[in-house]
């Protein structure tokens, strides 16, 4: 199906697929295995200027939206959800700094992030504040021109391998709402470490490791926006990010789809091909119909976002709750599918299938994704007369 | 330019369309259109039933250097005190081309402590050797090189020019060739003469192998070629005959441009891949390094040497070292055995000049079984550790 | 520094099948390629450009589609390009080829460096390279796989050689060919595919290179095809049967009477 791309969204396809045919196919068996960190893959990302697509034009970026970002994102899953957690990871990591960095920070960061020659990530996620993101415990005090930051963050994407760092701490913890910061934490400042590597189910290319702040001190020029909007600074990035772990679930289960369709063709059972058998073809078809759903939704939705919309975090997080879900289905469908031979490590599908679990997890639980819906549903039809 | 077709005698058969090795023609109505890609070849005008395609004489400017060119010559190149085998193949080779000729066999070396090499080439067939011995030859370097030989062509005018297409012929032997402003063939895989014409006739794969081509320099002299090693046959040796050797001196202002910092030995173990008379080779097929064990045990008990293709080297699975085809070496053994090769053109132009080649690979429609004398289809990790079993009993190994 | 890259539109070589029946290649249908070891070189410039600074210019000789090699360049992340195309370049060899192209890097004025891959995929015989430094009086070296040191007046290099490799200093100006190690080829880049899709490729034909149809082309070669041929495969072909282990046993049987395998040795 066309979706009426222009050249340049072309563009950024054709050469996403291009990489993850060439480069990445080739080694994510071996990624997962291991559990190695994909860097000669991102260099590659970097050089073909992928880690610009939206950073601004006036930083050195090519200035595209989310449109662009998911494109990226779907082609580079298809071939590894580790590989592209690892690319998108970046873009969450920046984008608090895309929209409420002032004019220095934007100058001092975004082209280090754009030319790839730094990785980013976002830090919000505690030992005890996951869902409830309002508990976290990681604090920051102000000390003169500086702030002091204690406390720990858990299971960070590109934890170790990033060289920025946004994180989120309380500065005010009686303001409630408005208690909390987002700073920027660079991978040398003093106080500043890597704690546990995280072992994983899926995703294994992506590091997920902890940070430790003790008596981290970062200048105050650090603060994202101003003091008490950190918790607007998460909720505002993940509306704009969301779309983006949509764009992966597409990705994963298309590659599924890929997989389970030629492997169906191919193998005969009772003298013939399985994929002549009903159950097996329909099963193939409601892939088929779950994947365009979801990439038509995830389309409209970034299509949407970049037209400038001001309210859009509903539809944002319909796009990703509903990709998300049918990735899993259509991830372990593609396993019963390939039968015998999908549960073997030697076919990639029961990769993709450890890979989709986390998408309804992270950024945001696909539970706390519907509580968001629920609440703009509340809102919506309580505004109609 | 391309050749003519009389279009009166033309009937539109198209027999000279399906000649065409290299697509240059094309219907244009009834009557082929001659491409851009016209090599001049002749095929199409070999299978004319009517006559009615003619190959024009290529108009070249005036060169006198055929009537005054005379002697067939043999690069000898000689390496960390070594000349490499194709030396003394070239110079067999060189031999027969000489006495159809009805010329002398000349040999060229270069290079500081030269020793007893010219008694060595007079051996192998040489009548009169050329050698230069300079401080400023010990170290390869091509601009120096290219010139010394340039000269002595310019001096006594030889009618052909082997060299071996080893790292150094392949290098520099181009850089003579335009310096001497004359023709080139390069990696031959076969010589021959036409006596009438006084040409060299140069026999070489095309288009990674698919075709065979025969090129020859009308006018420009010397007639130069560049062949791979193990592809000629050596001559006999004749030790104790005296030839006549010319020492050669540099001028006072030849240095070379480049220097040698380091010669540094192949880190890898020496896998003499070329002067093996056993070769047994794992493919794609083996699956990975782990698979080579087999590859090997098979070869060790050939008394061979362990190849690999190109598929197989790009996956990292064994080393550069031990690749055959087309970007890696020719090999031309007693017995090649390839185990899960596909048989990619690109690899058969490495091993196709094998005595006898056998070939084990899972799926009967290999391109390797119509190359291979004896064919197994079948799984390489049963048929190998078979082969050496049954070889072990025939040994009384039990 | 100023570095001219050769290279070359090839069909795609591993796809251009032999028709069994005539004996002919057959074409159609073959995409056109850039040469595997043109991306090499390609790349040896790109990361020499980043060490030391500097212009890249790709050139490349062929028909007017092979304007398509050139912004593939640009889109890896070359400067500039030029085609050089004319009816009378057609059935070049490489005395021919050589000619103009060597006339086409001194009409670009203080190159510093020339770079060609080590050979083309379709006619094998890594001449090119060799015969432009002769033409255009620079030293070079051959089968570069690495760089020691990079500087705006000289390299130091490592030659692959059949039996392990030199390490040779090489003044500027001057010529190199590469092979594979020299370093993995890079993706295009966003921002050159979009340079490319917008670049006009300048082209020169013989007389803007000073060349008359004498010197160039089929005209202007030494060598010629006499003939063409299929490959032989001599020696009669059989396909062992039975079960692994038997076919295993056979072939060991017919090797030792056929004196392939001497028992004993």
């Amino acid at each position: 199906m066309d979706y009426f791309f222009t050249e340049e969204q072309e563009m950024i396809r054709d050469l996403c697929r291009q990489i993850a045919e060439e480069r990445i196919k080739p080694v994510r068996a071996e990624l997962d295995e291991k559990e190695e960190f994909p860097r000669e893959i991102m260099k590659a990302l970097a050089q073909a200027d992928l880690f610009q697509i939206i950073i601004p034009e006036e930083y050195g970026g090519l200035g595209g939206g989310c449109l662009e970002n998911c494109i990226a994102v779907e082609e580079l899953s298809r071939a590894c959800c580790g590989v592209s957690t690892s690319y998108a990871a970046s873009f969450l990591g920046a984008y608090p700094m895309l929209l409420f960095g002032n004019e220095a920070q934007k100058e001092k960061y975004l082209p280090l992030i754009g030319s790839g020659e730094k990785l980013c990530a976002f830090a919000l996620t505690e030992s005890s504040s996951g869902s409830d993101a309002g508990s976290i415990q990681t604090e920051a005090k102000k000390d003169g021109d500086s702030y002091v930051l204690n406390g720990s963050k858990q299971w960070i994407t590109n934890g170790g391998e990033a060289g920025v760092y946004t994180v989120i701490a309380i500065t005010d913890r009686s303001k409630g709402a408005r208690g909390a910061t987002a700073f920027i934490v660079e991978a040398d400042d003093p106080g500043f470490s890597i704690g546990k590597k995280e072992i994983k189910m899926g995703i294994r290319a992506s590091a997920t490791a902890e940070l430790i702040f003790k008596d981290c001190r970062i200048p105050a020029e650090r603060v994202l926006g101003k003091e008490g909007l950190g918790f607007v600074v998460a909720m505002r990035t993940f509306d704009k990010s969301r779309p983006g772990v949509g764009a992966q679930a597409v990705g994963v289960a298309q590659g599924a789809l890929d997989e389970a369709a030629a492997f169906a063709r191919v193998r005969k059972q009772f003298g013939k091909p399985i994929i002549t058998f009903q159950a097996v073809a329909h099963m193939l078809a409601d892939m088929a119909v779950d994947i365009e759903a979801g990439r038509a939704l995830v389309y409209a939705t970034a299509r949407y976002i970049d037209s400038g919309a001001k309210d859009f975090s509903k539809v944002s997080a319909i796009a990703k709750v509903f990709p998300t879900d049918m990735a899993m289905r259509v991830t372990t469908n593609a396993v019963q599918v390939l039968g015998g031979h999908g549960y073997m490590r030697e076919y990639p599908v029961e990769k993709m299938m450890r890979d989709a679990k986390i998408l309804q997890i992270y950024e945001g639980t696909n539970q706390i994704q519907r509580n968001v819906i629920g609440q703009e549903l509340n809102k919506e039809y309580g505004r109609k007369k | 330019m391309g050749v003519i077709i009389d279009k009166e005698l033309c009937i539109g058969c198209e027999q000279c369309l399906d000649a065409c090795p290299f697509d240059a023609l094309e219907m244009k109505g009834e009557i082929p259109e001659v491409g851009d890609t016209c090599t001049l070849c002749g095929s199409c005008a070999d299978v004319c039933p009517e006559g009615a395609i003619t190959v024009p004489e290529v108009e070249r400017a005036e060169d006198d250097r055929a009537a005054q060119a005379k002697g067939v010559w043999v690069y000898a190149e000689v390496r960390g005190g070594q000349m490499p085998e194709v030396v003394a193949e070239l110079l067999g080779q060189g031999r027969r081309l000489a006495e159809q000729l009805g010329v002398e066999l000349g040999a060229v070396v270069l290079g500081h402590g030269l020793g007893g090499v010219a008694g060595e080439l007079f051996a192998l067939g040489a009548e009169v050797v050329y050698a230069a011995d300079d401080p400023r030859l010990a170290e390869f370097n091509d601009d120096i090189y290219c010139k010394v030989l340039t000269r002595l062509i310019a001096e006594y005018k030889p009618e052909v020019l082997l060299a071996g297409a080893t790292s150094v012929g392949r290098s520099m032997i181009p850089r003579v060739a335009t310096a001497a402003a004359t023709g080139l063939t390069a990696d031959c895989t076969g010589l021959a003469i036409d006596p009438e014409k006084r040409l060299l006739l140069q026999t070489r794969p095309a288009f990674g192998g698919n075709i065979m081509a025969t090129i020859v320099c009308p006018t420009a002299r010397p007639q130069m070629a560049t062949v791979r090693p193990r592809v000629m046959k050596r001559g006999e040796r004749r030790d104790g005959f005296e030839g006549r050797l010319i020492t050669v001196s540099l001028d006072a202002g030849d240095r070379a441009a480049t220097q040698v910092l380091e010669v540094v030995q192949s880190l890898e173990e020496n896998v003499n891949l070329t002067g093996a008379e056993v070769v047994v080779t794992g493919g794609r097929g083996v699956g990975g390094p782990e698979g080579f064990k087999v590859v090997a045990q098979l070869a060790d008990a050939l008394g061979g040497v362990v190849g690999a293709t190109r598929g197989a080297v790009d996956s990292e699975w064994i080393g550069h070292a031990h690749q055959v085809g087309q970007t890696g070496r020719t090999v031309a053994p007693k017995l090649y055995i390839a185990l899960g090769v596909s048989g990619a053109v690109q690899h058969l132009v490495g091993m196709q000049g094998s005595d006898t080649i056998v070939a084990v690979n899972n799926d009967p429609n290999a391109p390797i079984f119509d190359v291979a004398h004896y064919g197994i289809v079948g799984d390489l990790f049963k048929v190998a550790p078979a082969m050496l079993s049954h070889l072990k009993q025939l040994r009384g190994q039990g | 520094m100023k570095i001219a890259v050769c290279i070359k539109q090839v069909p795609d070589t591993a796809n251009v099948k032999l028709d069994p029946e005539t004996h002919t290649l057959k074409r159609e249908g073959v995409e056109s390629i850039v040469n595997p070891f043109d991306l090499f070189a390609l790349e040896a410039a790109l990361r020499i450009k980043e060490a030391a600074g500097g212009e890249i210019v790709a050139i490349t000789m062929g028909p007017p589609q092979a304007e398509t090699v050139i912004k593939d360049a640009i889109g890896f992340g070359v400067d500039e390009g030029l085609l050089l195309s004319d009816r009378a370049f057609a059935g070049a060899d490489t005395w021919a080829t050589t000619a103009a192209l060597a006339k086409a890097i001194m009409g670009l004025g203080d190159v510093d460096l020339v770079i060609c891959g080590k050979q083309a995929v379709d006619g094998d015989t890594a001449q090119v390279g060799p015969g432009i430094a002769q033409r255009l009086g620079l030293p070079h070296v051959a089968f570069v796989k690495g760089f020691r040191e990079i500087d705006n007046k000289r390299l130091v290099v490592e030659r692959q050689m059949d039996d392990g490799y030199d390490v040779v200093e090489l003044p500027l100006p001057a010529l190199i060919t590469v092979v594979r190690e020299v370093g993995e080829p890079r993706p295009p880049s966003l921002k050159g595919k979009m340079r490319a899709k917008k670049y006009t490729v300048p082209m020169q034909g013989a007389a803007d290179l000073g060349l008359d149809a004498s010197q160039v082309g089929l005209a202007g070669s030494f060598t010629q095809v006499v003939k063409v041929f299929a490959p032989s495969h001599s020696g009669e072909r059989r396909r062992l049967e039975g079960s692994e282990d038997e076919m295993g046993a056979q072939v060991i049987d017919a090797l030792v009477d056929n004196q392939v395998i001497m028992l004993g040795s």
